[in-house]
């Protein structure tokens, strides 16, 4: 018992991840508002941002900047990375949201299966 | 330092830098001509790398003079420069046409930005297929779908929205099963350089991390790819999307993904551990097999065309998926002239249904009755595209079947190569089925219908002829297609 305790505390950061990954995942399928929708799409990929970041963290690193007395420093290439993935989240956010208003727009509904139902014109 | 030397950066920046411009260009008469002209230096770029990477081989070009592992850079094999070649070829084939085809179904106001966005997803796709680093064909991967979700819901119809909704959605997640992937192979190697990485991935084979990832990267790229059962976004996207977008998407798009498979699986994890350890021979070929009989038989059924090609591209990327499963020099071979070809004749046939749309304001099978004598050069386009499609010999289609079927014997796999040929007949179903209409029913007397104007009709026709001048003369794709297999390690 104590060791699969051990094997889920040493990979917390990953166990959360993964959680957050099937939560969005989850929402994005089973939801059938649209707004809903891209909640859980940001969830899903939040938690591919907090994976990458927590592969960039060094035991005992010091941030990376040039600092007095450190000799360890923790990896940025992983953060700079996400903050590239983070714009494109935000690009994708953003245009989802502007469909979503066309959709309000043509359907007066952004509810899925209301859409479905007069949609077949 | 001259500016051959630099092709590789400005194939991107090209159509990168002219994007923004168009979106300056408030008249559609001055932005239109700007991106055909943008397009068309593209593809010039494109035939110069082609050519440079035919007489020196591999061209490796470190962005900015950081030498990788630490900087990006451009790696251009034969691989690479066919679908470099095909991608802007498309483009430039296909923009003259643009300002017609979208005059019907984009608003005057918003035609500048359609060019900016048309040229971003270019960028986008020519940058996944150029780059060397993992990270950097995410980008580019985004950069490439975002644009195309906002081409799509341009159509004309309101389901166009939703359509690009779903794109989004799934391509979204595609796309970021594609970001874990990657993620967790820096995490093991610590690089983000292809070539690096494959180098030291040989000695992480057995890792669990390494097996995760390879299976993250294989289904995000299959759902950019459209591969069955994953092709759900695909049938909407392309039935409501402008004409020609569909026939730009149709001809690239997908493609791309097949790239992102071929690349990861043979080059970066390379075939020992795709094949040996992760047995993804055992995924593709029943899939890619199951999505060219699916999509080939819901395709007879279908009474939107633009639709029955959409489902008609699902079972042709079957073919595709399981030539890359079949993991011999022959497959793979047949799988990269199969993107090739396919983009060809896919491009064809939805040129069509722009001009027939453009004619007739719609492209269903009611619409296409008695055509074969009103607009008889566009339907000679379709059947001859359509024959290809079949792989009807002298046609491009043909080439690529011939060489999956030499695969699929060469690896032992007698009944792959039956069904390959049995789901070929059934495409010979959908086509027939147009072309009766077509030829052998009456026109409908009220409606005047004449040829499509020559701007849509010339690219159309161009297609057309490289369906045949490629099926008649292989050497350059099938030599191309060749190298490119030997370069990734597949010998025959």
């Amino acid at each position: 018992m104590s060791e699969v305790l051990t094997y889920i505390t040493e990979h917390a950061v990953q166990w959360g991840a993964v959680i957050l990954l099937m939560l969005g995942l989850y929402i994005v399928m089973t939801r059938g508002n649209l707004i809903k929708k891209v909640i859980g799409l940001n969830i899903f990929q939040t938690a591919v941002f907090l994976l990458y970041i927590s592969i960039g963290y060094v035991l005992d690193g010091a941030a990376p900047i040039v600092l007095e007395g450190a000799e360890r420093y923790s990896n940025p290439l992983p953060h700079v990375l996400i903050l590239t993935a983070i714009v494109v989240s935000v690009a994708t956010t953003s245009l989802a949201l502007a469909l979503i208003v066309r959709i309000q727009e043509a359907y007066g509904s952004i509810e899925e299966d209301e859409i479905l139902e007069h949609g077949e014109t | 330092m001259s500016i051959v030397e630099h092709l590789p950066a400005l194939q991107v920046a090209v159509p990168l830098l002219a994007a923004p411009l168009c979106a300056m260009m408030i008249r559609p008469s001055i932005a239109w001509p700007f991106a055909v002209l943008a397009s068309w230096i593209t593809f010039a770029i494109s035939v110069a790398l082609m050519d440079q990477v035919l007489t020196h081989g591999t061209i490796v070009y470190n962005m900015g003079g950081w030498s990788p592992p630490w900087g990006i850079s451009y790696v251009i094999d034969p691989l690479n420069a066919l679908l470099l070649l095909l991608v802007s070829g498309m483009a430039a084939i296909i923009m003259p046409g643009v300002r017609l085809g979208i005059g019907v179904e984009v608003t005057f106001r918003a035609q500048r930005l359609f060019f900016t966005v048309a040229l971003l997803s270019l960028t986008g796709m020519l940058g996944i297929v150029i780059t060397g680093d993992a990270f950097n064909l995410y980008v580019f991967l985004e950069i490439s779908s975002l644009s195309s979700y906002a081409l799509v819901a341009m159509g004309a119809d309101r389901r166009a929205s939703k359509a690009a909704f779903n794109y989004l959605i799934q391509g979204t997640i595609g796309a970021t099963f594609i970001l874990i992937g990657i993620g967790l192979v820096y995490m093991m190697t610590g690089t983000l350089n292809m070539a690096d990485m494959a180098d030291r991935l040989t000695d992480l084979h057995g890792s669990a991390t390494i097996q995760a990832a390879f299976a993250f990267i294989l289904v995000g790229a299959g759902i950019k790819f459209a591969m069955f059962p994953a092709h759900a976004w695909m049938p909407n996207a392309y039935t409501y999307a402008p004409s020609l977008v569909s026939a730009f998407f149709g001809a690239t798009a997908t493609k791309v993904g097949a790239y992102i498979l071929i690349r990861f699986i043979y080059n970066v994890f390379g075939a020992e551990f795709a094949f040996d350890e992760m047995h993804v021979g055992w995924v593709l070929i029943p899939l890619g097999l199951a999505g060219a009989f699916v999509g080939s038989l819901v395709a007879i059924w279908q009474d939107d065309l633009k639709r029955m090609l959409a489902y008609s591209s699902v079972a042709q990327i079957g073919y595709v998926a399981a030539a890359i499963g079949l993991g011999n020099h022959d497959g793979l071979i047949a799988a990269i002239v199969h993107v090739f070809n396919h983009g060809l004749m896919k491009g064809a046939l939805f040129l069509v249904m722009a001009c027939v749309i453009l004619r007739l304001g719609k492209a269903d099978m009611t619409s296409f009755r008695g055509l074969g004598k009103r607009m008889p050069v566009t339907m000679g386009c379709f059947v001859v595209a359509g024959l290809s499609m079949i792989g009807v010999p002298f046609t491009v289609g043909f080439i690529s079947k011939w060489y999956l079927i030499l695969g699929a014997l060469d690896a032992g796999m007698w009944p792959v190569a039956v069904l390959i040929v049995m789901s070929s007949l059934l495409s010979i179903i959908y086509i027939w089925r147009v072309v009766e209409v077509a030829y052998f029913s009456d026109p409908p007397d009220d409606v005047k219908v004449q040829e499509a104007p020559a701007m849509l009709l010339v690219p159309t026709l161009i297609l057309t002829v490289l369906c045949i001048a490629f099926g008649v003369a292989t050497k350059i794709t099938v030599g191309v297609a060749g190298l490119a297999a030997t370069s990734l390690g597949v010998y025959p």
